[in-house]
């Protein structure tokens, strides 16, 4: 995939290599790198996989490898959860007891 | 040019901070361990009426106190004849950016304007960063954001991806890290370079910053019942929202019972990769409330102007699965669809309300903004995808990491209380053995530790010479 110059991007870099990590941190994070992902705009055409310069959202200039062009949002809502689906009717039946009652 | 290697920054640690807050920290130091906290928080030279007068300019505060009529019948239909206090909610979804945090933004940016800063820096993952960034767009001031966003699988904590997108779309600079504490070395790289303002949570700009929620939410009380809360709940993680909303409290002659709350998050490891997608909680968890309360300068300035044990009457917890049911409840009832890390305070006064009498009045002090990636159903589906078991039951079933159990009815939710003195002796521990010696103590550090821990000369004495017998 190709990017233009004016792209919106996601780049990728790695910090610090597992042995450049502080010693100070749980065994399962020391075995991996600390990585940092940004995103900006593309200052040249370029391909995904490539070594890239980006003016960021705070007008910075930021080097990394070219991960995602026009990356989307990819959270959202989830699924329906079964344990959330019936407290709203519950809750409403136990209140309209208690206004039967009184 | 300056050397931007991780040793060379972190060298240069207390220069760069004095530069980037204009706070040099060295002055309030009176003790080996003590330092003189009004007088930093004096430092501002903003008063609770300029604070106000800033926050007005951009629209901050001002939010709705909002009466839980449903929610009261319902802990009213739960507790003894005579018992169920009415329970209020503030609103603080309301503000600009959807959270309590504008407050604290509000302050910071305003003095990074005046004191001609080129933009602002902050280290957060949570709602501080729409914050920060929707206040430095109203300033016209650049902005960065460091966040911890991803696990080594690069998959993003769907909580941080969203708050990572509402810093975007206020206009700022988003760096999204692996976990690691090493996040605090590259926040001060980008200090350094920059050159911008520090907006770190923990300033006395902060911290002033929500005095006024504590202030208005007892002035509007009193306009609307005539009368002051008998009990305010506040959501603690890094403590400045206990430590503002009491300062706030207090300043407005209000004697209110000041109640933490967290959700608890005990056994999950804060700098794990394999644990960081596995809490359903990003913030107002045991996994900052339990060390900021018992180490609080462990922030990212030299001193954190947030010390939440002198604030604290009462410290309970509440489970994942208890803080979903109360959001689902508040949604369902009150119709008011809201995040859940906001309403961990809302499913311990739900509890609490039930303990007192139905004269009283408890008031929950915030609620935040919910979306993609903060809602219920977006959290448990990723825990769901992280193996996590998510059932009905008795919340107390609950283990962190493991299982999520939401109530299969609303007499099911409980609060555990912390043991406040456990962590006051947590604190001299930690004071203590910051010290190269411990023979320097000198009278102001003891005067120092009671006035943190709130308690009197002999249980700081007993505790170290506990510390020292051990």
């Amino acid at each position: 995939m190709e990017g233009r110059k004016g792209d919106w991007v996601q780049i990728y870099k790695v910090l610090l290599q597992p042995e450049q990590r502080s010693p100070h941190i749980p065994e399962d994070t020391k075995k991996v790198p600390l990585e940092l992902r940004v995103k900006g705009f593309l200052t040249h055409d370029a391909k995904i996989n490539d070594q890239v310069t980006i003016t960021s959202l705070a007008g910075r200039i930021l080097t990394g490898k070219l991960v995602a062009i026009r990356p989307q949002y990819g959270h959202d809502f989830g699924k329906p959860v079964p344990a959330l689906l019936s407290i709203g009717k519950e809750l409403r039946m136990l209140l309209d007891k208690a206004g039967e009652e009184r | 040019m300056k050397d931007a290697s991780y040793l060379a920054v972190m060298a240069r640690r207390n220069e760069v901070m004095k530069r980037s807050v204009g706070i040099d920290y060295e002055e309030f130091e009176i003790s080996p361990l003590a330092f003189d906290y009004e007088r930093l928080m004096a430092t501002t030279g903003y008063s609770l009426d300029d604070v106000y007068a800033i926050q007005r300019e951009t629209q901050v505060g001002n939010t709705p106190l909002v009466e839980l009529k449903n929610l009261t019948a319902l802990a009213r239909q739960l507790a003894p004849s005579g018992k169920g206090a009415r329970i209020f909610i503030k609103d603080e979804a309301a503000n600009p950016s959807g959270s309590f945090k504008d407050r604290r933004a509000s302050v910071s940016v305003h003095h990074a304007k005046v004191n001609h800063y080129p933009g602002v820096v902050v280290a957060t993952s949570g709602n501080y960063g729409a914050a920060v960034a929707s206040q430095a767009a109203k300033h016209r001031l650049r902005c960065i954001i460091v966040q911890e966003t991803f696990d080594s699988q690069g998959l993003g904590q769907p909580e941080i991806v969203e708050k990572g997108r509402a810093c975007e779309a206020y206009g700022a600079e988003v760096l999204q890290l692996t976990v690691g504490p090493e996040l605090f070395s590259v926040f001060l790289q980008v200090v350094d370079e920059t050159g911008y303002f520090n907006a770190s949570l923990y300033t006395p700009f902060s911290i002033s910053g929500i005095e006024t929620l504590g202030h208005e939410l007892v002035m509007q009380l009193r306009v609307r019942e005539g009368r002051d809360p008998d009990m305010v709940i506040v959501t603690h993680a890094g403590g400045g929202n206990i430590t503002g909303t009491a300062r706030g409290v207090r300043q407005a002659g209000c004697h209110a019972m000041i109640v933490a709350a967290s959700v608890d998050l005990r056994g999950l490891h804060m700098a794990s990769d394999k644990d960081f997608n596995r809490k359903a909680f990003t913030t107002g968890h045991t996994g900052f409330g339990v060390p900021f309360a018992t180490k609080p300068d462990r922030s990212d300035v030299p001193r954190n102007a947030a010390r939440p044990l002198r604030y604290m009457d009462r410290y309970v917890t509440v489970t994942q699965g208890e803080v979903f049911y109360i959001t689902e409840a508040l949604a369902q009832l009150e119709g008011m669809e809201r995040g859940a890390a906001g309403n961990t305070s809302l499913a311990a006064a739900f509890v609490l309300a039930q303990q007192m009498d139905s004269n009283q009045i408890i008031v929950v002090q915030e609620t935040e903004y919910t979306g993609a990636g903060k809602h219920p159903t977006a959290q448990l589906t990723l825990m769901q995808q992280m193996g996590i078991e998510i059932r009905r039951g008795d919340p107390q079933e609950n283990i962190p990491g493991k299982v999520i159990v939401l109530p299969q009815h609303p007499r099911q939710m409980r609060v555990q209380e912390v043991d406040l003195d456990q962590l006051r002796r947590s604190y001299i521990k930690n004071a203590i053995a910051s010290l190269e010696d411990s023979k320097i103590l000198t009278d102001t550090c003891i005067d120092f530790l009671v006035d943190e821990t709130r308690r009197d000369h002999r249980f700081v004495k007993e505790t170290i010479n506990l510390l020292k017998g051990g």
